[in-house]
């Protein structure tokens, strides 16, 4: 089934995707002469970001029903962690705007076979799109409903063929002071660029996406546009946004919250309702929507629900492991 | 003989600083008023949250309010302003009592159906795991206790049969201050601009009283050498 959704561009302004496309190619056929590299590899594609009308060309499959109610897109892109931008839960949607993610290039480096900095458009190149509507479940005992468009990590990672050394995945988001007024913030004690890591089996898990998109529309500027993780079994600290860096390691990177305070945030940070976080308890969730009359309070469950991913820790102390 | 006009502290003053004091929780009243209307409307989509935190910070912009009132009267020589300072010291204690009654009904262990080997705690166990197990919360639950007596003894009889003791008593709204201030510290993460600012103000409002006081020695010292 397609979900396409009326684009809030008439069709007549929008390019054909073959018009772009060929205008993109001639684009960087006359770069890629120019430089006199034609390299292999995907080294050296110029950086083209997702135009508006990308996602409208194309197919996504729709995800399927988890029988809980959807949070509001209001709720998802009005209320957000996205530190880079202040710490207030409105700050991201206030000031995300100030982030340029035209054009935007990943770079892949580490342990794989064929590393390169590419654009995004031509990384996505012939992955297929799909719904998954996820629980996000934050650190802080709240959560959403939320339905993503993405595919899963592990497609991505196959492109630029990871070596038998590399164990984990590093990420990093954008490191834009100009752009990004909570990484120039005087107060932040935060390590910039932010940090992100999954262990490489934990990438590879099919329910792991890169999402670039939600709601059917591409991701909002606050939500981590125009490329972001989504690991729906742990804390939304883990699912990275906005990101411009993928490293596959033999070591475990470091990770951003647990660099700030390792008594407070692990490096799994799977969601647990067992161990409590110091300062407030994990045993339950403020699901949005939420009233003041309605808390709408849910007990929190193991791995937020999603058992199949249990195997992967098996033999792992999850109480040490936090 | 036109009669001269004449600010009357009692009939002007006092009711127009209760009334200033009094707009954050009218606001907090309104926007509670709106989510009891259309939920999601007034307070925004984590609205325990909001009450909570509103009420806290309200809280402790009237506990430095209050202590703020102390070096207004004396760095601007007006006497008289001491006269508000018992309002805005309930002021404070009213806010920070909403504050931690919201906490424990909106987002404390209560709240959250803490449970101890499959039974759900009570209120008054979820109260004290909480205070015991979160530093925060304990730093939080001692300048609420330690402004306790202070709200008690406010009144003027007790003023009168405490005497003397009455200011030493009072003075517990200093580590009342600084417990509130290290509740915020502990409670921030991220970016510390909150307890910076209102630690400056602390420093400012301690200072203030420590210059006076080595003033005040210095004077009698200079008294006694004469």
């Amino acid at each position: 089934m397609i979900i396409k959704r009326p684009a809030d561009i008439r069709s007549s302004e929008i390019t054909p995707e073959s018009v772009y496309r060929s205008r993109r190619r001639f684009m960087r056929e006359s770069l890629t002469a120019a430089a006199g590299a034609g390299t292999a590899s995907l080294v050296g594609t110029p950086a083209v970001a997702l135009p508006r009308e990308w996602l409208a060309a194309r197919e996504v499959k729709q995800g399927v029903p988890i029988g809980e109610e959807m949070t509001s897109e209001r709720d998802a892109t009005g209320y957000n962690n996205f530190y880079e931008f202040g710490t207030d839960k409105e700050d991201p949607a206030k000031y995300a705007h100030e982030m340029t993610v035209d054009p935007w290039t990943v770079n892949v480096t580490g342990q794989v076979e064929k590393p390169g900095k590419i654009g995004l458009e031509d990384m996505l190149a012939g992955i297929d799109l799909e719904e998954r509507i996820y629980r996000l479940r934050c650190v802080e005992a709240w959560s959403m409903v939320i339905p993503w468009i993405g595919f899963p990590v592990k497609k991505l990672l196959d492109k630029f063929q990871p070596s038998s050394d590399a164990r984990y995945v590093e990420f990093k988001t954008l490191h834009r002071p100009s752009e990004m007024r909570g990484q120039r913030s005087f107060f932040s004690n935060i390590d910039w660029p932010y940090v992100e890591g999954l262990r490489l089996d934990e990438a590879n898990h099919p329910l792991a996406i890169f999402a670039v998109g939600m709601y059917g529309k591409l991701m909002p500027n606050q939500n981590g546009a125009p490329i972001r993780l989504v690991v729906p079994w742990k804390y939304g600290f883990k699912s990275i946004k906005s990101i411009v860096e993928i490293r596959l390691t033999r070591r475990q990177p470091r990770n951003t919250w647990n660099v700030l305070q390792p008594s407070e945030y692990g490096f799994y940070a799977n969601v647990n309702p067992n161990v409590d976080h110091p300062r407030w308890s994990q045993a339950s969730e403020r699901r949005f929507p939420t009233t003041l009359f309605k808390p709408n309070r849910i007990p929190t469950r193991m791995f937020n629900g999603y058992d199949d991913v249990a195997s992967l820790y098996k033999g792992l102390d999850l109480s040490r492991h936090y | 003989m036109p009669r001269q006009f004449r600010f009357s502290v009692v009939r002007v003053g006092k009711p127009l600083v209760f009334c200033v004091l009094a707009i954050p929780l009218v606001l907090l009243g309104v926007d509670v008023w709106r989510e009891f209307q259309l939920p999601g409307s007034g307070l925004g989509p984590d609205p325990g949250e909001e009450v909570v935190h509103h009420l806290g910070t309200w809280g402790l912009r009237t506990l430095l309010l209050t202590l703020a009132v102390s070096s207004a009267s004396r760095l601007l020589k007006r006497p008289q302003l001491v006269r508000y300072r018992r309002m805005v010291g309930l002021w404070a204690f009213t806010y920070l009592v909403l504050h931690f009654v919201s906490y424990f009904w909106l987002l404390g262990g209560f709240a959250a159906g803490v449970a101890i080997d499959g039974r759900r705690l009570g209120f008054a166990e979820a109260l004290v795991m909480d205070i015991y197990k979160r530093p925060y919360i304990t730093a939080g639950f001692v300048a609420l206790v330690l402004l306790i007596p202070l709200a008690i003894t406010s009144t003027r009889g007790w003023q009168r049969r405490l005497r003397r003791r009455w200011k030493t008593l009072h003075r517990l709204v200093y580590p009342a201050a600084m417990a509130a201030w290290t509740h915020l510290l502990w409670l921030s993460k991220g970016s510390f601009m909150d307890p910076f600012v209102y630690g400056l103000v602390l420093v400012v409002l301690f200072g203030e009283r420590i210059v006076v006081r080595i003033r005040k020695q210095g004077l009698t010292r200079a008294a006694a050498a004469k």
